[in-house]
């Protein structure tokens, strides 16, 4: 076993994926000779051939297009749009088509299909390079939404996104690219899909949360252990079904839930979450549900990003919140 | 200064308006009686149109979009294609569609509302009707890449009208095909308006086929109500790309005889005059008067082709109005391999609910 980081996992699943089923391309800008702008992609071009490996044109609605296509006949394509800035002209072809062509063709035809986009910001990255879209594609049917919070989760997820029949938009945060390594058994083991995973158990308050803000909400949860506040810290990991029953089951155990995400608020994922807890969980909460997340402003360019981003001082702030109510 | 590179347009046309043959035929349309079965193709998807357009007006089918004028392009198309190869359609082209083994049934129940319509029992591979401008050109290069992978001998063609020359997705698709070589030819229905747009509000340039040069490609006019110069054109592009030599884009010369679609008047914008005159090109008489000149069909083979026809569309109408209501959990129950859990509240919620036939609206 290894250690390795997030974006050495995502190239450790594409790379046992595309040895064991040759269905598999990957599609995208400056993924072959240059192994993709983040280096997710680096040596599979030279290890599975350009004809797999694909150096596309810049145009990502064409990418995504292609990739239905694809998908449609029998292959599995990878598609890899470089920036979740540039991803706006590949959602016509995934919400009009990628998402819909099983149900409006009755299952004649199915869309199988991933598409991979760098996410977050953090990284003192250029202007459109520091999005977090999560939230409009969950609003989508037909797709899964998929969001990895560590390199082993990464590995998993990813191997499970490429096997699921249906379309997968595939979030990976670029602030966790490289933060950390985590021993990962290139094993070709998948994760379950549409489950969230608990991270570390508590009885004082669920903090929900996904993408590289876990980072931080298990930093606020380490400090407040040496108080004394047992939080529960839950990975949503797939958005898109929502394993709500993972989430209401640890509620009803802490009474209090804190949800952190970087998007924007208004109409962010969390408001779903939120209305969930109220729809089903009310009655286990002692305390109004919390969000902590972006602004409702555009994403700050690089000298205010952090600024915007929530940190371990408004996630503790928000849990101080949650406990006080009753 | 000195010239770097030089373009030409081709235009192909056999048949002139009057049916009279203005170059040497080719080998598939020698003996006129090969021509039949296109001729009866074209005359059958007129006459569908005719009882569609009646079934919409008297509510029973919701908006459908005749082709009235354009038959010999989704005829010619079609006679060019082999079963094995894929048609991703506008939603134009059922003259298309009808050959590859779509039926008459399956065209109604898409545009009276019911998916299962685009479940065709024919063509598995084929795509189903695009609604939004354009979007099919990319996925024809990405179903053709399929066919270039695996080295299979199929082709991809996809139907795209004159306004859809003017979207994006367009020129990424040529532009990517051009580079990928991949076997996929992309046909242009210019029936010269979108809509209320006229051609000359989509772009300057002086043909949509010239926009091939860009990508790399040929780009061919022809005139696309002479169903054997479609059929020709068509079938060398296709051939091309089925041997490995990259994509062809198409433009077919026709014009909308009819309104854009039921929902449409259009003589809000267009003069009656115009239309008139293009009644004098259209590709039903045109192939027809070169049959009767060439003895190969007369007024007994006509009647008895109307007739038959009749019947096939009204038992398909028949059909089509006996086929049961869709299943309320069919909205669920295709949206994905395996339904998610936190589907099945509202799955449940919907059946619950479900309007009776009398409640429903409209």
């Amino acid at each position: 076993m290894a250690e390795i980081n997030l974006v050495e996992a995502i190239n450790r699943a594409l790379a046992y994926e595309m040895a064991h089923d040759p269905s598999i391309v990957l599609l995208g800008e400056d993924i072959g000779v240059n192994g993709g702008v983040f280096r997710a992609t680096i040596g599979l071009q030279q290890r599975f051939g350009s004809e797999r490996v694909i150096d596309t044109p810049v145009a990502e609605t064409a990418i995504a297009g292609a990739a239905i296509g694809m998908a449609a006949m029998g292959l599995k394509p990878v598609a890899e749009i470089q920036f979740s800035g540039f991803i706006y002209p590949a959602i016509d072809h995934i919400i009009n088509h990628a998402s819909r062509l099983r149900h409006r063709t009755r299952g004649r035809l199915s869309c199988p299909m991933v598409l991979r986009s760098p996410c977050g910001a953090g990284i003192h990255a250029p202007e459109h390079h520091s999005e977090s879209p999560e939230a409009l594609f969950a609003h989508i049917p037909g797709l899964r939404v998929v969001v990895p919070s560590s390199p082993s989760r990464a590995y998993g997820l990813l191997l499970a996104a490429i096997r699921d029949p249906d379309p997968v938009i595939f979030l990976e945060p670029t602030r966790l690219y490289r933060l950390f390594k985590q021993e990962v058994t290139d094993d070709g083991e998948a994760l379950p899909l549409d489950v969230c995973f608990t991270l570390c158990e508590g009885n004082d308050v669920t903090l929900v949360s996904w993408g590289a803000m876990l980072h931080e909400t298990q930093a606020a949860a380490h400090g407040l252990a040496q108080q004394g506040i047992l939080a529960e810290v839950i990975d949503v990991a797939t958005l898109k079904p929502l394993d709500m029953k993972t989430i209401l089951g640890s509620v009803a155990k802490t009474g209090r839930c804190v949800i952190v995400h970087e998007a924007a608020r208004t109409a962010g994922y969390g408001a779903e979450i939120a209305a969930n807890l109220a729809e089903h969980g009310l009655y286990s909460l002692l305390a109004p549900v919390q969000r902590v997340t972006g602004y409702d402003v555009v994403v700050p360019l690089a000298k205010l990003e952090y600024q915007f981003m929530p940190n371990v001082d408004r996630i503790v702030s928000a849990v101080r919140k949650a406990l006080e109510a009753a | 200064m000195e010239i770097v590179a030089n373009f030409r347009v081709n235009y192909t046309q056999f048949l002139s308006p009057k049916g009279d043959v203005t170059q040497s035929l080719p080998d598939f349309a020698r003996d006129p009686a090969a021509l039949i079965p296109m001729y009866s193709a074209m005359v059958r998807t007129r006459l569908f149109d005719t009882k569609a357009i009646a079934l919409q007006r008297t509510g029973t089918l919701g908006t459908f979009a005749s082709s009235l004028g354009q038959e010999a392009i989704g005829v010619g198309i079609a006679s060019a294609l082999r079963a094995e190869d894929v048609l991703l359609p506008s939603y134009r082209d059922h003259g298309a569609q009808f050959l590859r083994g779509v039926t008459m049934v399956e065209c109604l129940l898409y545009w009276s509302g019911d998916e299962r319509g685009s479940d065709f029992s024919g063509p598995r591979g084929d795509f189903p009707n695009c609604i939004p401008i354009g979007n099919q050109v990319c996925h024809a290069v990405g179903v053709a890449y399929a066919f270039r992978l695996r080295r299979e001998a199929r082709v991809a063609i996809c139907i795209i009208g004159d306004g859809g020359t003017s979207k994006g997705d367009f020129y990424e698709a040529m532009n990517m095909a051009g580079v990928w070589r991949a076997p996929v030819v992309f046909v242009i229905n210019n029936n010269q308006w979108a809509i209320s747009a006229p051609r000359s509000i989509q772009t300057a340039a002086q043909t949509l086929a010239q926009k091939a040069i860009a990508a790399g490609i040929e780009g061919h006019q022809v005139d696309g109500n002479d169903v054997i110069a479609v059929r020709h054109v068509i079938q060398e592009a296709v051939e091309k790309a089925r041997t490995g030599g990259g994509p062809t884009l198409i433009e077919a010369i026709s014009y909308r005889l009819g309104d854009h679609t039921t929902a449409d008047d259009a003589t809000r914008y267009r003069d009656p005059d115009l239309v008139r005159q293009h009644w004098a090109l259209e590709p039903i008489a045109r192939l027809r008067n070169y049959l009767v000149r060439a003895k190969a069909w007369d007024k007994d083979q006509e009647d008895c082709l109307l007739k038959e026809c009749s019947e096939a569309i009204n038992q398909a109408v028949d059909d089509y109005l006996a086929v049961p209501a869709p299943a309320t959990e069919a909205m669920f129950d295709h949206l994905y391999a395996t339904l998610p859990d936190i589907m099945r509240e509202q799955r449940a919620m919907a059946l619950r609910f479900a309007p009776t036939i009398g409640e429903r609206h409209g």
